[in-house]
């Protein structure tokens, strides 16, 4: 049994971020991280894992320097990790992504009892798409949203979150889900895990070694192969300051209510 | 029929729209993104139909014209009661195979995002995520773009030919907003964040003269790999926040007495007649459950009055609440970015100043 699971190297955007005159994000200022519901992803197939004894195979697209974030998956626990990365996966959008990472995860194999895990989303884009997607094209059940997991013979059982409530979802395996931050509280890295991580496995799957799956075709992934493009892109202007009222006591807040009933919004 | 080639551009027409349905009533997005879809058909003059799946749901069909719909396509079967992605996937591929639509707007809730992808991956199109604005018309995208960006439009070129669909979303938190087209494939798909689009006037007329039409579709049991054991409602009322007039949101700056800060928020909105938000922190915090979220991971609002009490203003709580139609801000620090997109600013002890915001506005009510 394997479970496979998706992640991604993001900038991290919930601190200060830079924005390019050309309205382009300034990546280089910005710290990379594991996308936050990869992380909890990782978190479930390492909890499975010691339940059940199933190898944990993390896999991820993007550039070279993503090797670093691998090792720290594995230093969590994983067993092995796979980098897809060439030239020619540059540029795609979700679709061609998936295709990408479908292809990848075919070449490692799904075999009947293993289960694929995503994150949700990835703050970056906050799609939500992905996920899904790789589902489609390896023709597996999906089940997104999830916050609990729970194996049952050939089934997992999931409680699915809905935005008034939850439903509870029994899916066969081979199944791929997609996690979210109330599933579980990651791990950090263990110090015999980082002593270990540089010794496990960590393959580089490039355009050659992929390109004979019927997923990978030159007009179905990187730019090229995207269904959709970038039309403009452009940073919201700051709304106008207001005003500042002064002070901060009985009067001040008197005269605001005063504007307010003279705008006659209370 | 010709066969489904959706590369063959021109022989898609018409604007759709999914319909949600959860416990057989619409959702509210359902009629937001028929309000918007109405816009955008007429701007390409094409028909606007809706797609409504469920089990005995053709009774909930007609109100959808009163938002603008001109057709509905019912599809009834047990199978489809609850949502199960590899049902209506089926059922949603197989009628856009047959009907050829050149636009599919699905509202971007947690059942809508989970279908959105499947169904683009399934029909090889483009899909945008959550969406914020919707533009055919190439004047009225240009428009937009003078109100919305810090771009020179003077050095932009555009065709104003240009039939695509024009996506704006919100990318790495708010930061960016970038537009997105799919002009190779049809249907040209995207899902749009609820809350967002204004919902049109009901017309009874409209409604009445909406025409229902109940297409063939095969649906099987061994179609459907995923079992739903059951669907439990949150036992708590959930907070109406995307349609409140009055928001009243609290931050980082409760930290010193939680209880009490919570407490001054719900009086404030009571006064107001609102309900209370929160930022992320708050929510993170578990201070406040995660449907008070307003910001770009959570909630978009634009109420009358958004109270902020001890928000620092983040980028991305800023995309959910900078369109409400006043913005107040009460901050210790005169620093806070909260106050760059405020209309009126205090700069003072939220713990100090909401009390006597509370009479202020109390007392003007009266005075009325």
């Amino acid at each position: 049994m394997k479970i496979i699971v998706c992640v991604k190297q993001v900038p991290d955007t919930s601190g200060k971020v830079a924005v390019n005159p050309d309205g382009t994000l300034n990546r280089a200022s910005m710290a990379a991280i594991i996308n936050p519901d990869d992380k909890n992803a990782v978190e479930a197939a390492l909890t499975l894992k010691e339940e059940t004894g199933a190898e944990v195979v993390i896999v991820s697209m993007g550039p070279p320097p993503a090797e670093g974030m691998l090792r720290e998956i594995l230093a969590m626990g994983a067993d092995r990790a796979v980098l897809v990365s060439g030239r020619e996966f540059g540029g795609s959008d979700t679709f061609a992504t998936s295709q990408i990472i479908a292809a990848a995860i075919n070449t490692i194999g799904v075999d009947k009892e293993d289960i694929i895990l995503c994150g949700r989303q990835a703050i970056d884009g906050d799609t939500a798409q992905v996920g899904p997607q790789i589902a489609e094209k390896l023709g597996l059940p999906q089940v997104s949203y999830v916050a609990e997991i729970k194996k049952e013979g050939d089934s997992l059982i999931c409680k699915r979150m809905l935005e008034d409530g939850y439903m509870t979802i029994k899916v066969k395996t081979p199944c791929l889900l997609t996690c979210i931050k109330e599933l579980n509280t990651p791990r950090y890295m263990s110090v015999p895990g980082i002593v270990d991580c540089y010794s496990k496995p960590l393959e580089i799957f490039d355009f050659n070694k992929l390109k004979d799956d019927p997923l990978i075709e030159l007009d179905t992934i990187g730019l090229k192969g995207s269904p959709t493009n970038i039309f403009k892109s452009f940073t919201p202007p700051q709304k106008g300051a207001g005003m500042m009222l002064e002070g901060a006591d009985k009067e001040t807040c008197q005269k605001l209510a005063g504007i307010l009933a003279g705008k006659h919004i209370i | 029929m010709s066969e489904f080639k959706n590369t063959d551009v021109e022989q898609f027409h018409g604007v759709w729209v999914f319909c949600e349905q959860r416990g057989g009533a619409l959702m509210p997005t359902d009629l937001e993104l028929i309000s918007e879809g109405r816009k955008l058909a007429d701007e390409l003059s094409c028909e606007l139909c809706g797609v409504l799946l469920g089990d005995k749901v053709e009774g909930i069909a007609k109100e959808l014209g009163g938002y603008g719909a001109d057709k509905v396509l019912v599809c009834e079967s047990p199978l489809l009661k609850d949502y199960t992605t590899d049902a209506y996937a089926k059922v949603i591929c197989d009628l856009v195979e047959e009907k050829k639509p050149e636009v599919f707007l699905i509202g971007a809730t947690n059942i809508g995002r989970d279908l959105g992808p499947r169904l683009a991956a399934r029909l090889h199109t483009g899909l945008t995520a959550d969406c914020t604005h919707l533009d055919v018309d190439v004047n009225k995208y240009i428009q937009f773009l003078s109100e919305s960006s810090t771009l020179d439009l003077s050095k932009q070129k555009f065709n104003m030919e240009d039939r695509n669909l024009k996506m704006t979303r919100p990318a790495f938190g708010g930061h960016l907003m970038a537009t997105i087209i799919c002009p190779r494939f049809r249907p040209c798909m995207s899902t749009v964040r609820p809350g967002v689009m204004k919902k049109a006037e009901f017309d009874q007329k409209k409604a009445d003269a909406c025409v229902i039409e109940k297409p063939a579709f095969s649906l099987k049991p061994e179609d459907i790999k995923t079992e739903v054991l059951e669907i439990v409602k949150a036992a708590k009322q959930l907070v109406d926040l995307t349609g409140a007039d009055y928001v009243v949101s609290v931050g980082r700056g409760i930290s010193k007495d939680v209880k009490r800060g919570i407490e001054l928020a719900e009086e404030l909105a009571a006064v107001l007649g609102g309900v209370v938000g929160g930022s992320r922190a708050v929510i993170d915090a578990g201070w406040l459950s995660a449907d008070h979220q307003v910001g770009q991971t959570g909630k978009t609002v634009h109420p009358k009055i958004y109270v902020a009490l001890g928000i620092s203003g983040a980028i991305q709580h800023k995309a959910g609440m900078q369109d409400s139609e006043c913005i107040i801000a009460v901050n210790k620090s005169d620093t806070a970015p909260i106050f760059e997109v405020a209309d009126y600013g205090i700069c003072g002890d939220l713990f100090k100043v909401t009390p006597l915001l509370i009479e202020a506005i109390k007392a003007a009510k009266a005075a009325k």
